[in-house]
């Protein structure tokens, strides 16, 4: 089994009389983004704080690859800290210096860097996150979201192994936020760090993650991947899904889940069944085109997909939820198979050939992503049963999942 | 039965009341013991980082801010001081027809007692209050947090570099302020009231030690120990305050470093004086 990198066993911190965290275990592992979800106010940045060691826990014990971190000797705690960064919620940048000092600030006082090599790697990384134009001015002139990039320069400064991203999102458009976290996941990639993020932004930030920690009443209430946390029926996992969701899936616009599990419901009206009804399983595999285009691209496509749909099949009366991270599930009451069908091959068509391109030269202009992509959309139509229930319906639409649309470097053709 | 209980409630509010006042007192007193310590080993271990690699720039920096940026108003000061002793002195010796010995009593005035007491108070008012605040406002951003994180100690950051620029500008403006101040005394009293020019300065050679000189001096580095650490002391544990919260609590800060500070520059003056003597 896997050592992890970092592991908390029983830890708890109180602050006065409130237990923040309560007998916390969790682990984190190597080259892994492992993002902590959570209700404000319920301890996330306390356990970060912890990991750096600017907390230390009132009980239990921190462990670095197996290693006690209590037990650590001066050197090697030391050796430990090096290798991680942090970046605070609220950026904590010095106001006294500017956007040029405050990246520099870690390589001038903790290497023997020669001035110039620090000038190259501090405007190398001013470049990437599209800072030159601020280069000189001070984080009191800049804007909340330019003030989170120079933090996140500066966290990166020092080519670290573990970055501890607080929040790195919270105050971006939507552009700059994909940006950001397509940025961590490229350079998770490149770099090979271990990311621990912080973040409220449901679902974008699930693209990037590999394991997601949920923090509930301080203890992790939930370990695993995306796919295993939106198919649990756990209690805490719905309350939370559901506060974060609420009616409507912030990525696509599309109903929520328990939105659509209600209008389904309602669809099959009480005990008898539509047996005109059908559903469609859409999909495109966004961990082929993340690998190709970068997590900013795939997210669009997915959500070019999801509007489309939306709209599409809006028209005549269908409804869709997107019920994995790359899947939509669309309901069509009152449609027979046959027309579902040629609807489908409609939607496809136009998908293809209107939303497709724009998608592609949209996704270009803001990654900068100019290689040859090829884009398939799979769908699988099935009839919906008296008895069905949504994980039915999935599975029996899965079972007839072919590739509907394609979009090959430019070319269209189905 | 109602005399027995007026006479218990009576002892208890009594004892409570005793109870409360040596609670207090314990309290104070052990705070007062453990913010002595603390403010020693601070002191001790931001001394200690003055000699690590990378300081001398901020060091620097730091002498230009707390040590050049501060002359114009010790040289305020110093000037209207030494008028204002030359006077006083003056009409206070003519009384005897010492008149001639204006000039040593007013360097040995400024020199011993005077000159580092005073420079040291215009130097807290003016850049203790600003190391402070500084530092409490880095503490309250989590700037200083921001500095651990990225491994970068902050007592040799952030305290050292002042440290070492109090304990270089404070004798160098004390001995700056007692030369203006000699200066502002010759104004009132050989120019305006007629004291002979070459007794003035003659008394001065005479009568002026280098005991006085190296009692001004030590006077100054006490000085300039006691105020840094006291500034810098109160602005980095401004979160740990329990009276007050967030800006509140840096204004606090900044004026008991300065209150703190003006009173101990005149306790200590008192024990080096008696000391020195």
């Amino acid at each position: 089994m896997e050592t992890p990198l970092i592991e908390f066993r029983n830890v708890t911190k109180r602050f006065n009389e409130k237990t923040v965290l309560d007998k916390t275990d969790l682990r984190i592992y190597e080259n892994q983004i492992t993002t902590i979800i959570g209700k404000s106010g319920t301890g996330k940045s306390v356990l970060l704080k912890h990991i750096i060691g600017l907390l230390s826990p009132d009980e239990g014990s921190i462990f670095f690859r197996g290693r006690p971190v209590h037990e650590m000797k001066k050197g090697e705690w030391e050796g430990y800290r090096s290798q991680i960064s942090y970046m605070f919620q609220n950026n904590a940048l010095f106001d006294s210096l500017s956007v040029f000092e405050n990246i520099a600030l870690p390589l001038r006082q903790t290497t023997n860097l020669k001035k110039k090599n620090i000038e190259q790697k501090v405007m190398s990384r001013i470049e990437q996150m599209e800072l030159t134009d601020v280069v000189r001015k001070y984080p009191s002139e800049l804007s909340g979201g330019m003030q989170k990039r120079v933090a996140l320069a500066r966290a990166l400064a020092t080519d670290p192994a573990i970055v501890l991203f607080d929040e790195p999102t919270t105050g971006q458009d939507p552009i700059r936020k994909n940006v950001i976290l397509s940025m961590i996941a490229h350079y998770r990639k490149r770099f090979g760090f271990t990311a621990v993020l912080i973040s409220h932004d449901i679902p974008d930030v699930f693209f990037i993650s590999d394991r997601i920690l949920l923090l509930w009443e301080g203890k992790i209430a939930f370990h695993g991947t995306y796919e295993e946390l939106t198919g649990l029926t756990h209690p805490l996992i719905d309350e939370f899904l559901r506060s974060i969701e609420g009616l409507r899936d912030e990525l696509t616009g599309l109903l929520s889940k328990e939105m659509f599990r209600s209008r389904y419901a309602l669809s099959l009206g009480r005990g008898s069944v539509e047996v005109t009804s059908t559903a469609v399983l859409f999909g495109v595999r966004v961990d082929i085109l993340a690998e190709a285009l970068g997590t900013q691209a795939s997210i669009e496509i997915l959500k070019a997909l999801g509007e489309h749909a939306n709209n599409y099949f809006g028209l005549v009366g269908g409804f869709s939820v997107r019920h994995k991270r790359d899947e939509f599930l669309t309901i069509l009451p009152n449609t027979g198979l046959d027309k579902t069908e040629r609807l489908v091959h409609d939607f496809a068509l136009k998908f293809q050939q209107d939303i497709l391109p724009g998608v592609r030269s949209h996704t270009a202009a803001k990654t900068g992503y100019e290689a040859c992509f090829e884009i398939f959309v799979i769908a699988g139509v099935t009839q919906c049963g008296p008895l069905d229930d949504i994980e039915r319906l999935l599975a029996k639409a899965k079972a007839n999942q072919k590739i509907l649309a394609r979009y090959p470097c430019g070319k269209e053709g189905v | 039965m109602l005399c027995v209980n007026m006479s218990e409630m009576g002892s208890m509010v009594k004892d409570s009341f005793s109870l409360r006042l040596f609670h207090g007192l314990g309290k104070r007193t052990m705070n007062v013991v453990n913010n002595l310590g603390t403010a020693s080993i601070f002191f001790s271990l931001s001394f200690l980082k003055i000699f690590q690699p990378k300081q001398f720039r901020e060091i620097i920096h730091q002498v230009l801010f707390i040590g050049a940026r501060s002359s114009s108003i010790v040289i305020l000061v110093g000037l209207f001081t030494g008028m204002v002793l030359g006077l006083q002195l003056y009409y206070t010796l003519t009384k005897f027809g010492s008149e001639g010995v204006l000039g040593s009593v007013v360097a040995l005035s400024l020199i011993r007692e005077l000159g580092p007491v005073l420079t040291a108070i215009m130097i807290t008012a003016r850049a203790g209050s600003a190391m402070t605040a500084e530092i409490g406002i880095l503490r309250i951003s989590e700037q200083i947090d921001a500095l651990y994180t990225m491994k970068i100690d902050p007592l040799r950051y952030l305290i050292s570099p002042r440290i070492a620029a109090s304990i270089i500008s404070f004798p160098l403006l004390t001995a700056f302020f007692d030369l203006i101040g000699i200066l502002g005394g010759y104004l009132t009293g050989v120019l305006l009231l007629g004291v002979d020019q070459g007794a003035y300065y003659y008394r001065i050679q005479s009568y002026v030690e280098l005991a006085d000189i190296r009692g001004g001096f030590i006077k100054s580095l006490v000085f300039a120990i006691l105020v840094s650490t006291t500034c810098c002391y109160q602005g980095y544990f401004t979160h740990l305050r329990t009276d007050s919260y967030g800006a509140k609590s840096v204004s606090l800060s900044t004026t008991s470093a300065v209150v703190l500070s003006c009173v101990m520059i005149l306790v200590s003056d008192y024990v080096v004086t008696s000391l020195l003597m």
